[in-house]
């Protein structure tokens, strides 16, 4: 059924008001968005009663900066210690799964070999096996080694992602060839050709994939709960799910940490936020 | 003499040797932790394993028939059915719309997309704690019961409340803010890639801009990225766990309902008893249907067909 024709001063009038709802939309959902991190923030800075007051308000009677300290300061939270422990699996599994991957992802694009196929099936095959599913055979090889509560049994087993290698041997497939050639009129051999040509003029991807994987590392749980059984071995994300479910702590120090444990992720999105949403985009498997 | 000779075996053109250099690390390390895990659960399966990691009682498929014939299995399947039910087109409309609105935006465009997607960087832990101990809460000062409290409505239990199941709410909800922002972020890459003529043709053609424009062009379009952002929501929904764990575990253990398969099968393999044995057979029992059901995805949707 065809709408009877509008005069343009009608019509530019309906889309200013749609241009304005959606404006409106906007801004409320971005505040629903927002109101967990004021939460979060809220709380921590709150004394305990104000938290568990009946009468509820948006916005705490006063704000006690020492909340701060006073996690730092008490003997039944391990906070430093499950920051030291979760910075040093991120930092290490980081750096780690960028050099696995990107030297597997540099080799299958670009050293001709006759198996390569079968060798990009064989990685592409293991992103058929969800990797929380297996967290049952791989704690009992991981604990058969004699990793369990240990860095290396942390680290190690997450180290080889085939998305990863994925994402940098289609990332290499595009890069410039002519890069390559000059290299190799100048006698480099492929490994000095990758870490003196090919690494240099890749840091979007490596940022890209880097970021991504700092936070994977930094907020995953399942795994590091079940390797991480002893208290020294914690990492942040287990601390905080061990005082949740088990009710020992304040909740205004619960909070605090909470809120703590978001500040370095909070620190990499600001300063990498481009590179992680191309990274996304890259790993959005649709090209 | 010495150095010419491993250059002769380094040179570039030794390419076999070269190839396992860089890539050998990688393969020899996924096999390890993947593809030797794996066969082992398999073989674990079939075998009697209370605390052991290399048990002598072969029991056969019992332990597959016991995680079939277990309610608590079966039921936590349900679980996961009904959560993806739940949470894949919730994501899917919300993450698209948050698209279609904030790729439209000619000013803080930027502003909007960081702040929709500033829940990545929070994990599913920290989530949790906020939705069940700050918004959620069963008790007085919770928000929701606050607001609920404006309106003079009866405070509400929460987690805690199975019939009707309020929880569902909780749970849906935690994930849904986490990650929107992501899937926002590839529909986003997903509508630049559409060509602007499309939209010129279609306005010569008289489609009115909003439904029209985006039922024709927008939405046919971005079937590629749908396609992916589907086949990734029921994928992540199967590996549910960590909201669910943090949300309704406590000092007592964890209530019989809203238990995914993942939950179930850490309870049983690495709770009291450590039956390792069970708990292979039900993650096999799960990674095969895991498989099943990305492969009848994938060919549903035709993933992969070359028709743009």
């Amino acid at each position: 059924m065809p709408t009877p024709p509008k005069s343009r001063d009608v019509r530019d009038a309906l889309v200013g008001v749609g241009r304005a709802v959606r404006l409106v939309l906007l801004l409320a959902l971005a505040l629903v968005f927002l109101i967990p991190f004021y939460l979060l923030v809220r709380n921590g800075l709150s004394s305990e009663a104000d938290i568990t007051s009946p009468g509820w308000t948006f916005f705490p009677g006063e704000l006690h900066w020492s909340n701060v300290r006073e996690l730092f300061d008490d003997p039944n939270v391990p906070m430093a210690h499950a920051l030291l422990n979760s910075s040093l699996i991120a930092v290490l599994t980081t750096v780690g799964t960028l050099l696995l991957a990107s030297l597997a992802g540099y080799g299958l694009a670009r050293i001709p070999y006759a198996y390569a196929n079968v060798v990009f099936y064989w990685i592409l095959g293991t992103l058929m096996v969800p990797a929380a599913v297996t967290f049952v055979p791989s704690f009992v090889l991981v604990s058969s080694l004699g990793w369990v509560s240990t860095l290396r049994g942390l680290v190690v087993p997450t180290l080889f992602s085939a998305v990863a290698a994925f994402i940098f041997r289609q990332y290499f497939l595009g890069f410039p060839r002519e890069l390559e050639d000059a290299a190799r009129v100048d006698g480099l051999g492929y490994w000095r050709t990758y870490w003196r040509v090919v690494v240099p003029n890749s840091r979007p991807v490596f940022a890209a994939v880097g970021t991504i994987v700092f936070i994977g590392a930094w907020n995953s749980f399942l795994w590091p709960l079940v390797i991480g059984q002893d208290r020294d071995a914690w990492t942040v994300q287990v601390a905080l799910s061990t005082f949740t479910t088990a009710q020992t702590v304040n909740l205004h120090e619960l909070f605090m940490a909470a809120a703590v444990s978001i500040v370095p992720l909070l620190v990499v999105f600001l300063v990498l936020q481009r590179y992680i949403v191309t990274g996304v985009e890259r790993t959005g498997i649709d090209d | 003499m010495r150095g010419t000779c491993v250059r002769g075996l380094l040179g570039p053109q030794n390419r076999h040797l070269w190839f396992w250099i860089f890539i050998g690390p990688f393969v020899l390390g996924l096999t390890l932790f993947t593809y030797v895990p794996l066969a082992w659960s398999v073989y674990l399966s079939f075998f009697d394993a209370h605390n052991t990691v290399s048990p002598t009682d072969f029991v056969g498929l019992d332990n597959y028939a016991a995680m079939l014939g277990d309610d608590a299995f079966t039921d936590s399947l349900v679980t996961f059915l009904v959560f993806t039910a739940f949470i894949v087109p919730a994501t899917y409309a919300l993450s698209l719309s948050l698209a279609l609105m904030v790729n439209r935006l000619r000013w803080a465009q930027a502003f909007f997309r960081s702040v929709f997607f500033l829940p990545v960087a929070c994990s599913y832990v920290v989530a949790a704690l906020i939705w069940k101990m700050s918004i959620f809460n069963g008790v007085r000062f919770g928000l929701a019961n606050t607001v609920l409290d404006w309106f003079g409505a009866d405070q509400i239990a929460w987690l805690s409340t199975t019939d009707p199941p309020w929880y569902w709410l909780v749970i849906v909800t935690v994930r849904l803010w986490l990650q929107a922002g992501f899937y926002m972020v590839l529909f986003l890459a997903g509508l630049q890639r559409i060509s602007p003529r499309l939209y010129e043709a279609a306005a010569v053609d008289g489609a009115r801009p909003g439904w029209q424009v985006f039922r024709h062009i927008t939405f046919p379009q971005l079937r590629a990225t749908s396609v992916a952002v589907v086949l990734l929501l029921v994928i992540n929904a199967f590996q549910a766990f960590d909201e669910f764990y943090n949300l309704l575990s406590d000092s007592r253990g964890y209530p019989p309902y809203a238990r995914p398969p993942l939950v179930y099968l850490y309870y049983t393999a690495l709770g009291q008893g450590q039956n390792l044995g069970l708990g292979s057979a039900g993650a096999v029992i799960l990674a095969l249907i895991i498989a099943v059901v990305t492969v009848v995805q994938a060919r549903w949707f035709g993933l992969g067909r070359k028709d743009d």
